[in-house]
């Protein structure tokens, strides 16, 4: 089957993604836990660098897979950057708004431009990996489901 | 903002015999649905700048109660049921709910999270001096796995299934698979919102 040979091709982006993602949480957490008083920032400056990496590999990776339909990709991406770059400022406001400063706040804003990038990824990844050129040349109109 | 509701195609012509059926027209991103999404944004940032009890707690309240009464009801009532479903009848509610959900969710969770952060700040829960400043942080863990899951799995399996349904020869294979991860996916956030509550109500009781 096409698409069960288009699965095999592709890296595992959403698993990655959520590890990621699990790291920014978890620095988030560590950051919040101590805040608004002093934040050692080794270990949350650790969990930003583990989570940007793994981002970074998840986009090398996806760059790699022939065939992927990059189109679709950035259509659905630029829309959904925006909106959670809406969201992400809005939690930022709410520690500007509490005196955050210094590397604190650096830390805190890299952690959230990672989220507002790797959730787009994952977003848009989810839609393209089911709308490769070749699936859609391939797709059987006969198996449509009933509308009634 | 004709972008905005990244719709794909257009609605097909009413079905005639043998032709595949006519998908119902509707939008991923419904626009007119933005306009609310601006005005409770807006609230938000008033209501952070301005800094008093009852518009913090207000949001907090509203934005917790809804995301953990959605995400119960859709994660165990709603997701079985909509397995049941007749095939006609699950595409009609997932196209007439699904849309609804893109926005309400990121919505309601960015204002909790928003306005709680300022309500702890205020009456000094976050403070690691405060004897609930446990319970607080346990509220992050969990809120920080709900997230985690909604973010990774159920809002790309809802953005995914709706594209899916716009496409003129919608594959009833993908759009399982993709509404087998949503169901999952809210029945899990669904059972962790069990968790907010207890800690929540632990807080608010004292």
């Amino acid at each position: 089957m096409s698409s069960a040979s288009t699965e095999r091709r592709l890296p595992p982006v959403t698993e990655v993604g959520m590890a990621s993602l699990a790291l920014i949480v978890a620095g988030g957490i560590y950051l919040s836990a101590h805040l608004p008083e002093h934040v050692p920032l080794a270990p949350a400056v650790v969990l930003l660098a583990l989570s940007a990496a793994l981002l970074t590999g998840n986009l090398l990776a996806l760059s790699r897979v022939a065939g992927f339909n990059w189109n679709r990709f950035f259509q659905i991406a630029r829309w959904a950057v925006l909106a959670y770059a809406v969201t992400a400022g809005l939690i930022l406001y709410a520690f500007l708004y509490d005196g955050l400063s210094g590397g604190t706040l650096v830390v805190l804003t890299l952690s959230l431009v990672v989220y507002a990038v790797h959730v787009p990824v994952l977003i848009a990844f989810t839609v393209a990996r089911f709308d490769m050129p070749h699936q859609d040349a391939s797709v059987a109109p006969a198996t449509a489901p009933d509308a009634r | 903002m004709t972008g905005a509701s990244i719709t794909v195609g257009p609605a097909q012509a009413p079905e005639q015999a043998g032709a595949p059926p006519a998908r119902i027209g509707f939008e991923v991103v419904p626009r007119k649905g933005l306009i609310g999404v601006a005005v409770v944004f807006v609230a938000l940032i008033v209501a952070i700048a301005v800094n008093k009890l009852w518009p913090l707690m207000f949001l907090h309240v509203v934005g917790g109660a809804a995301w953990t009464i959605i995400d119960l009801f859709v994660g165990l009532v709603l997701g079985p049921i909509l397995g049941r479903l007749s095939i006609p009848a699950r595409i009609e509610l997932t196209t007439r709910l699904m849309p609804k959900m893109v926005l309400i969710m990121p919505t309601v969770v960015t204002v909790a999270l928003a306005a709680g952060w300022q309500l702890g700040n205020k009456l000094g829960f976050v403070l690691t001096s405060s004897p609930d400043h446990g319970w607080v942080v346990a509220s992050y863990v969990v809120v920080g796995v709900m997230a985690i899951i909604a973010l990774g799995l159920l809002e790309p399996a809802n953005i995914a299934v709706l594209i899916e349904l716009k496409k003129p020869h919608p594959r009833p294979e993908v759009i399982e698979r993709l509404m087998k991860r949503f169901i999952y996916s809210a029945g899990i956030t669904g059972l962790m919102q069990i968790a907010t509550l207890v800690i929540m109500t632990r807080l608010a009781s004292g």
